[in-house]
């Protein structure tokens, strides 16, 4: 039970970060269109993120709720891959400022519905038939998502000089955050073996397959990634996370005794 | 939302173009007039008088770039939103509006006036939006007061706009309609939520209340005395009921919701007169509204500069799918060389 309840908290926190970071381009888009498709993309992450915390709430069975999971536990707790919690910029410490960029936005969408397809469309027979309920909608979600930036990546990619060196940028930036996937924690190993879960590393060649076809049809290099393995989805993540949920936990937790 | 007064011209001291037609026009323009006289639809393929198409695109305009600066103060609270339901219902809501802004700059677009050239408008300063969004929204009620109040003032003002003169227009008020008379109810919902929880709470919706409450009266706009626009736009049907009538209309709906609610409308001349079968109310502080309109409320600049900036850093994304869409016809045109 635990390994499910673990394993579907992974599945939501990542939904619900990149849910979280998306929406902060509401009202600011580069054009209404995107404006109006970055808001669905982080409705549809917010919707996932809510069935799952649903499930895991119900299977703990302690009165937890959907909101007390994503809203009273504490970055440590939070199991979402690091690539989800960067801010839409390069790299800099968790209290820097600067521009959001769309590229980054745009390439870390692409490199996160791409795993994503998979990984939904194997969970749509996991053990846990809510589990497997909630992939198939989720499959139909990611597929747009992956449709919607892999677009985008080929227009930057393939575009000007200056969206190039851009889109460029943010590949180089976040690819080595994507060797987190390939890597198994406990939760993962024990969901698997509870014929829940879907082990990440038969998804690996399809992804890289996605990703390849995409950067070159985008004219963008791969760049060759090396050292240090971002260790997220076990609860050690960057500087940003922290910042993220103090924002997004500040009124929840300032009336703990609310109803909303 | 969010008409207000959209017979506020985008530049001070404006005056409504008379309409004189050409003796060339004389007979196009008594078509048209019979046409509106017998309540049609005027079409973007027929004839009207450029002082119609003017006032038109002036009015849809103020009303998209409403839509648009709107995603602002309700944005605010996107990313502290206390609950995932209640994130999801505002990310939704704050995308519907930028919905409705689209099918307002289209419909803008079939009067022959691009989203490029409106944009360039309100960047500049030079158009108007409603004047309600310059206010700051200070605690997380003013989301559901937003709904409640904001929306509901907007849908008072635009039901009757659903049989404007102008079709495209008209169409697409159906619509909004629809999805702000949503609004209206879930802002108002969520208000009932917050009122049957903590005393905090409860405070929180009263104070978005009190900070609201005179705006909405306002956005309405000025008095039918002070409106010289509005019996041209009433003659044209591009306007149905006086602002005072509208105004009138949403404080008699208003005043028992907030009763089931619990809450008090800051206004202490508020009272029902059994003569008029209407709510008297206060005096409206037109001189704040004025000052709101003209650009000197306390978030004009910044909500302004803000749409600024993203139209800003969003150019080079604008113009890296441009040159793809070139290069993707140039190589089909190659290809069918």
């Amino acid at each position: 039970m635990s390994a499910t309840i673990d394993y579907l908290l992974h599945l939501a926190d990542n939904a619900v970060v990149l849910g979280q970071r998306d929406a902060e381009w509401c009202g600011h888009g580069p054009i209404l269109e995107e404006d109006l498709a970055l808001a669905n993309v982080s409705l549809d992450l917010i919707g996932q993120a809510r069935l799952l915390y649903q499930r895991a709430a119900e299977l703990k069975g302690d009165g937890t709720t959907e909101d007390k999971l994503a809203y009273f536990r504490d970055s440590q707790e939070f199991r979402n891959y690091t690539l989800l919690e960067l801010p839409h910029h390069g790299a800099l410490v968790g209290y820097a400022v600067a521009d959001r960029d769309y590229a980054t936005t745009i390439v870390r969408n692409f490199l996160y519905s791409a795993l994503m397809v998979h990984v939904w469309d194997a969970l749509q027979t996991s053990a846990d038939s809510t589990l497997a309920g909630i992939a198939a909608k989720s499959l139909k979600e990611a597929t747009y998502h992956l449709h919607h930036s892999r677009d985008w990546l080929v227009r930057m990619g393939d575009g000007t000089d200056e969206s190039h060196t851009r889109a460029q940028a943010a590949v180089n930036h976040l690819l080595p955050y994507t060797e987190e996937f390939w890597t198994v924690s406990p939760a993962e190993t024990a969901a698997v073996e509870a014929g829940v879960g879907v082990d990440v590393r038969t998804l690996r060649a399809a992804w890289d397959a996605l990703v390849n076809d995409a950067l070159a049809e985008a004219t963008l290099t791969r760049p060759q990634v090396r050292g240090y393995v971002p260790q997220g989805k076990v609860g050690l993540h960057s500087e940003h996370l922290g910042f993220l949920l103090a924002e997004m936990q500040s009124l929840a937790r300032a009336h703990p005794d609310g109803c909303w | 939302m969010y008409t207000q007064s959209f017979n506020v011209p985008d530049q001070a001291g404006q005056k409504t173009v008379a309409v004189t037609p050409s003796t060339e026009d004389a007979e196009l323009m008594a078509r048209f007039d019979a046409r509106i006289d017998a309540d049609g639809r005027i079409e973007p393929q027929d004839w009207m008088p450029e002082a119609y198409r003017k006032t038109l695109v002036r009015q849809i305009s103020q009303h998209a770039h409403s839509e648009i600066v709107g995603m602002l103060p309700e944005g605010n609270w996107i990313s502290r939103a206390p609950s995932l339901k209640r994130k999801a219902i505002l990310i939704a809501k704050v995308q519907d509006e930028g919905g409705h802004g689209l099918y307002l700059y289209s419909a803008a677009e079939t009067l022959g006036t691009s989203r490029d050239q409106l944009l360039e408008g309100l960047h500049s300063g030079k158009a108007k939006y409603s004047s309600i969004f310059n206010y700051p929204t200070l605690n997380w009620a003013d989301v559901g007061a937003i709904g409640w109040l904001v929306d509901g003032a907007a849908i008072m003002n635009q039901i009757p706009l659903c049989r404007c003169s102008y079709g495209p227009y008209s169409r697409a008020m159906v619509r909004v309609c629809k999805e702000e008379s949503f609004h209206q109810r879930q802002g108002y919902e969520a208000l009932l939520v917050m009122m049957k929880g903590t005393q905090a709470q409860r405070e929180m919706v009263q104070d978005a209340v009190n900070r609201l409450w005179w705006k909405c009266l306002a956005m309405f706009g000025p008095p039918d005395a002070d409106s010289p626009n509005s019996a041209q736009g009433m003659r044209w049907g591009i306007k149905r009921i006086s602002n005072d009538d509208l105004r009138q209309k949403f404080v008699d709906a208003t005043v028992p919701q907030a009763k089931v609610l619990g809450i008090t409308l800051p206004d202490p001349d508020l009272k029902w007169n059994e003569e008029r079968q209407h709510y008297d109310y206060g005096q409206i502080d037109w001189q704040e509204f004025w000052d709101t309109v003209e650009g000197n409320g306390p978030c004009n600049k910044e909500r302004l500069a803000t749409r600024v900036k993203a139209h800003n850093d969003g150019q080079w994304v604008r113009d890296a799918a441009q040159a793809y869409a070139r290069k993707q016809q140039e190589r089909a045109m190659k290809e069918a060389a």
